[in-house]
């Protein structure tokens, strides 16, 4: 699967995810400046955490306007994946792409810890290799990640079960303990918490391989990305996870 | 001319800035503090012309840029 990371001035998790996708998966990742009209040829886009333009103004207020921010629309609105990770969750946020706002933390601190989450669904690109309830061990490092939306839109995400991961222990606030939703077209994800610094064994936790696996497993499948039709069929025997061993992840990744 | 634009955090949002500097001020015994919201304030200036028309170009910049609706409420006032 082919991934491309947005670069904005500020960003700072855009080489932690390259690392991972390239060199821990093996898969074909370049770097997508923001100034840049077209993202190339990629299958899935990683909005990097960051604190893209200063956080002036509003966390991801001003990347949201780059020109790459409109490439990432129009490569969502085509029903390709998007993974939008701490700052990414809050330009995703702002670009009206995922629904709520990211606020300062209740504690006004910058937290900066391992948390544990709580995987709600599997029913997504981004969660089918978890299993339901299960714990996933990942860090969090922000200022801004209280999650807040009005009760009419939380009611929304609770219905749609786009609700994808929950903080065991609330760290910052975040109403509903919400860390990670999608987008109703479920191909759109933003969550606070880095998969990317838990996805090997030396960084103390390999947790957040989960969610890659979950974004690779998709590309194994036949429910193939074509432009202008989303890639996702809500029916079951397409949900139902295709479980991958870590052994054939690493042989897939090295054919 | 020069606009002169407020944002506010929306009553339904937590302000726990708000909150930190009632506390501060409270232990500095000022009474009677019901409660404290911050919020930000900002000052455009402008060329000028056609009050009507600035007036719609900043609302329109207070809803796409300079605040974000979901969380914040905004008012503008336009001096010459």
């Amino acid at each position: 699967m082919k991934f491309g990371i947005i670069q904005f001035p500020g960003s700072n998790c855009d080489q932690d995810c390259h690392h991972t996708l390239s060199n821990v998966f093996g898969q074909p990742t370049h770097y997508v400046w923001h100034k840049e009209t077209s993202l190339g040829d990629v299958d899935c886009v990683v909005v990097p955490g960051g604190f893209s333009y200063g956080d002036y103004l509003r966390t991801g207020a001003i990347a949201r306007f780059s020109p790459a921010m409109k490439a990432v629309a129009d490569h969502a609105k085509a029903g390709g994946l998007v993974i939008g990770i701490c700052n990414g969750f809050q330009i995703l946020c702002e670009a009206h792409l995922l629904p709520g706002a990211l606020i300062r933390n209740r504690s006004l601190k910058f937290i900066c810890e391992h948390v544990q989450l709580r995987v709600e669904t599997t029913d997504s690109p981004f969660t089918n290799a978890c299993k339901k309830g299960q714990i996933l061990r990942v860090p969090i490092a922000h200022g801004e990640g209280c999650y807040f939306a009005e009760p009419e839109v939380i009611a929304q995400l609770k219905r749609d079960d786009r609700i994808l991961v929950r903080y065991v222990n609330n760290p910052n606030g975040s109403v509903d303990n919400i860390a990670g939703i999608c987008n109703e077209g479920r191909n759109v994800f933003g969550l606070m918490p880095h998969p990317e610094r838990a996805s090997e064994k030396i960084l103390g936790s390999e947790d957040g391989r989960l969610i890659f696996e979950s974004i690779l497993a998709i590309s194994h499948r036949s429910v193939g990305l074509q432009p202008g039709r989303s890639w996702y069929v809500p029916a079951p025997h397409v949900v139902s996870p295709l479980r991958l061993s870590r052994r054939n992840l690493q042989r897939s990744a090295m054919r | 001319m020069k606009a002169k634009i407020i944002v506010m955090p929306k009553k339904t949002v937590l302000d726990p800035q708000g909150k930190t500097v009632k506390h501060a001020l409270e232990s500095i015994h000022f009474k009677g503090i019901k409660d404290v919201r911050i919020g930000k304030f900002m000052e455009i200036e402008l060329e000028g012309g056609d009050k009507a028309a600035l007036k719609k170009q900043i609302d329109e910049a207070c809803l796409k840029l300079l605040s974000n609706p979901v969380i914040e409420d905004y008012e503008f006032t336009i001096e010459s």
